[in-house]
């Protein structure tokens, strides 16, 4: 019985080291069906071992590949929006929320490095001011 | 061991070969090619556990529709035919060590929580298709419509996203 739970935990192992280690979004989505499918072996294996009668574990794992196959229909959506948008599906691309005061780095085709880091560069200022003006009103009101 | 046994660690190997083949091969399409053969050694793995309708299920919808639909990913968005050598971001090593880190433990645990359990696979129920049927559309029959329902929002969601023509106009 041991069988099962060794393969799934090393098979999601894999699968998260595809996560981490890919840099190609669809690749990265790859990944991620290798760990639900870990899960879905573990689901099973549980169900055989407690000979449960309502089935519970299949029925979840019939579940789960349902939701797996709307998520990944979602996911590809979304990625070719990405590469519409980008004409990238790196995800190392796409820092557009990255903090502002870290080295500015060539991202997408289209914008030059210097472009993207003088707007991040008046991004800050502005939104202090926009953020203390409020805050200094009340006071002088009275 | 069993000849069930025997026949669920050769399968075993094979999905685990491939699937670390997925992760680290430098060809897209292949990384697509090798987890076809990870998800259809699963589905060999379920019918060992004698879960037949699930390895069904598996091979219909995950080499059926999943992997067509990552195709289709890997052509719309232009990937290369061929190796390619960026494939992977920088941090191999913490992406090693993370992966082996919850490997190791997530065998610990099972390991030590279920070693002892044993389950005689040549006399576990025979031809449970009947009965997890029976299960989903008794038991778990409101739970499988709200899943149609969430295929269904799904289905609207992704057809949204593509369409350029949906939204406000200044989105376009």
């Amino acid at each position: 019985m041991l069988y099962p739970l060794v393969l799934a935990a090393l098979l999601f192992a894999v699968g998260l080291y595809g996560v981490l280690l890919r840099r190609n979004a669809v690749l990265v989505l790859m990944s991620v069906e290798l760990m639900l499918n870990a899960v879905n072996l573990l689901l099973v294996a549980f169900d055989v071992q407690l000979r449960d009668t309502l089935h519970t574990g299949q029925t979840l794992t019939l579940f789960v590949i349902v939701v797996a196959a709307a998520e990944v229909g979602l996911a590809l959506a979304i990625v070719l929006q990405v590469f519409r948008l980008r004409s990238t599906v790196a995800v190392d691309d796409l820092d557009l929320l990255r903090e502002p005061d870290t080295a500015p780095r060539p991202s997408w085709s289209g914008h030059g490095p210097g472009e993207v880091g003088s707007a991040r560069g008046e991004v800050g200022p502005a939104c202090g001011e926009v953020g203390s003006a409020p805050l200094g009103e009340p006071e002088r009101a009275p | 061991m069993t000849p069930a046994e025997v026949v669920f660690t050769l399968l075993g190997i094979v999905t685990l070969g491939s699937a670390v083949l997925a992760v680290t091969t430098r060809q897209i399409v292949h990384a697509a090619l090798w987890l076809v053969v990870a998800l259809g050694g699963l589905a060999g793995c379920y019918l060992v556990l004698t879960a037949e309708l699930v390895a069904v299920v598996q091979l219909l919808i995950y080499l059926g529709a999943v992997v067509v639909l990552l195709l289709f990913a890997v052509m719309v968005t232009r990937a290369p035919i061929g190796p390619v050598d960026d494939l992977d971001t920088g941090n191999r090593p913490a992406a090693l060590a993370v992966a082996f880190a919850t490997g190791g433990l997530l065998v610990a645990l099972l390991v030590d929580a279920f070693g002892r359990a044993y389950v005689d696979l040549s006399a576990a129920e025979r031809g449970s298709a009947e009965a997890v049927g029976a299960a989903v559309f008794r038991t778990w029959v409101l739970p499988f419509e709200v899943v149609s329902v969430l295929l269904l929002a799904a289905l609207v969601g992704a057809i949204v996203l593509s369409r350029r023509d949906v939204g406000t106009p200044d989105r376009r």
